[in-house]
């Protein structure tokens, strides 16, 4: 129970800091000003935002399935929100550390669809409806580059368990109960003859210690921009054309919670991607010699210092990603719909697979 | 003729550079976000030269100058007024109001030497009527009716937006029109006492 209100209200701080940039950064990368009135530079603005939307009337068009319409935000949250509970937050801070977290996280956000589906088809209305069949068909078939590259990750990594990827990726390798004589290798070789496991830092990193998850990672990361139906992958909300896809009918409360659900969504991947290939709560400093920088910024296990430098290392990591996200909005034009399917289906599912195999020949080199 | 647009069978390499070329365009203008375009007025040689950072001026705040003979909400200078009317006559959309009253003597003169003659008890502009034409300045003999850089003057009741120019209070307007009225009533007694007296000769 208190895991699941601080995850909450953590996610609630995070979302409320990702609105304000989405609207900052988009406004400098255009060279506007964005919000400036509320607060200091309109930092508040977010804040007044979700006021303003809890103030509304939530209105349930007279022609909708009405039950389908309420139901339809509580669930599509209620996945994004579950993914969360396997997140590893600090080495010794998971909301719930089960050994299958990768698959249940697949499989707890693929109930996303269904949500999305209801308030498509609950909204009675020709365009809440195109857009949730955009974003459904989108969303299955992306998630099968998403998991083929994931499941990439697995491989090298052996395990299921999120937080034992995590240990795995940085100077704690032994501390994790199960791994106390294993050793990382430069780029997972032990031919190559140069331990890793007291270097950490970056060169612990999934991206480093099988360097082929770099390319599973584009995958991933594409693949994810399509999962939260962000830019250029955004047809399922094309404001030209569909006005806002499947939560145009929504407003006051349950649109705000359509909308966290989509920050939740963006935060969740990025936290994802954070975690299967760019190190976890590790540190990226190295220890070079008599520099042990990888030691400095770790902390103590179990104390305050290994939690704050977990939280701080995990956080900055996703926010570089999500910054990423939010510059790649700004940057591309969107893609058509035969585009993407061409995309995802002609070009990352069989780089994907290729990435599996690869993947699995590296790990028979990396024993 | 034959296309030589980049196709996704050949050009990997082309569109990641593309791709690149594009995040650094978008990140370019991010990094120049910590410039300002300064306020400065189109006479100024900077004032196309200000290609980085961030285009919005914050209104209220600041604001790009108008040139010091900007041609925006009117001004009657009403001491220099001699309320001939011709700016009401030629308006075209007939935003200014006059009501004149004659003076029972000669009120004084104008900074050009013209002399006054008439009172004006009304001289109303409506700026939400006007259509900065300027006609009316044009036709003003002595030059009292101007327009100013003044532009921002907008109200929240739509009766704000009329500008009465006249000096004179209803009190001493009406004692204007008595005096005139007694004059005129003076003048029409003489004139029948001296017809009377023509007549009885």
């Amino acid at each position: 129970m208190l895991a699941f209100a601080l995850t909450l209200l953590l996610l609630l701080g995070i979302v409320i800091v990702l609105a304000y940039a989405e609207r900052k950064v988009a406004a400098f990368m255009q060279d506007r000003m964005g919000p400036t009135e509320a607060g200091p530079y309109g930092s508040l603005q977010s804040v007044l935002d979700v006021v303003k939307l809890l103030q509304k009337e939530d209105i349930v068009p007279a022609a909708a399935d009405k039950k389908l319409f309420k139901l339809a935000p509580i669930l599509i949250f209620a996945a994004v929100f579950a993914g969360f509970a396997v997140i590893p937050f600090t080495p010794d801070l998971i909301p719930a550390g089960i050994g299958i977290g990768v698959f249940y996280l697949l499989a707890i956000i693929s109930l996303d669809v269904v949500g999305l589906l209801m308030a498509g088809w609950g909204s009675n209305n020709k365009y809440a409806m195109l857009g949730a069949m955009r974003s459904v068909a989108q969303i299955v078939s992306y998630e099968i580059p998403a998991g083929l590259a994931i499941l990439s990750v697995v491989m090298v990594c052996q395990s299921l368990d999120f937080q034992e990827i995590s240990y795995q990726q940085g100077i704690l390798l032994n501390r994790f109960p199960g791994l106390e004589f294993e050793t990382n290798w430069l780029f997972g070789i032990e031919a190559l003859g140069i331990n890793t496991t007291n270097i950490g830092g970056i060169t612990t990193w999934n991206i480093f210690r099988a360097p082929i998850l770099l390319v599973a990672f584009v995958i991933y990361f594409i693949a994810s921009l399509a999962e939260s139906n962000r830019a250029p992958f955004d047809i399922p909300e094309a404001e030209s054309e569909l006005v806002a896809g499947f939560h145009v009918e929504y407003s006051g409360f349950r649109f705000a919670i359509l909308f966290l659900a989509e920050y939740s969504m963006m935060v969740l991947v990025s936290l994802v991607a954070v975690i299967l290939f760019l190190g976890s709560w590790n540190t990226p400093l190295p220890n070079l010699t008599a520099l042990k920088f990888a030691n400095w910024t770790t902390g103590t296990v179990g104390e305050l210092s290994g939690i704050l430098w977990g939280g701080f290392w995990l956080l900055s990591k996703t926010f570089v990603l999500l910054f990423l996200q939010l510059q790649i909005r700004w940057t591309y034009p969107r893609l058509r719909v035969d585009q993407l399917m061409h995309l995802c289906w002609k070009v990352l599912t069989p780089i994907a697979l290729g990435i599996v195999l690869l993947a699995g020949i590296w790990r028979l080199l990396m024993v | 003729m034959e296309r030589s647009s980049v196709t996704h069978k050949t050009g990997f390499w082309e569109v990641t550079k593309s791709l690149l070329s594009g995040l650094r365009l978008t990140w370019r203008h991010f990094r120049n976000a910590d410039k300002r375009r300064a306020p400065v007025p189109v006479m100024d040689a900077d004032y196309f030269k200000q290609p980085e950072g961030l285009v919005t001026l914050t209104y209220p705040y600041e604001a790009i100058p108008v040139p010091e003979n900007g041609r925006y909400r009117l001004h009657n200078e009403i001491d220099d007024c001699i309320v001939c009317d011709l700016c009401a006559k030629i308006c075209p959309v007939n935003c200014i109001t006059i009501e004149s009253v004659k003076a029972t003597e000669e009120i004084g003169m104008t900074s050009d030497g013209t002399k006054k003659r008439l009172y004006a008890p009304i001289f109303d502009i409506d700026m939400a009527k006007c259509c900065f034409c300027g006609l009316c300045t044009t036709v003003c003999p002595t030059d009292c009716l101007t327009m100013t850089p003044v532009y921002d003057f907008a109200e929240v009741d739509i009766k704000n937006m009329i500008y009465h120019f006249t000096d004179l209070t209803p009190e001493q307007a009406e004692e204007k029109k008595q005096l005139l009225a007694k004059q005129q009533e003076e003048m029409a007694a003489a004139k029948a006492a001296a017809l009377a007296a023509r007549k009885q000769q």
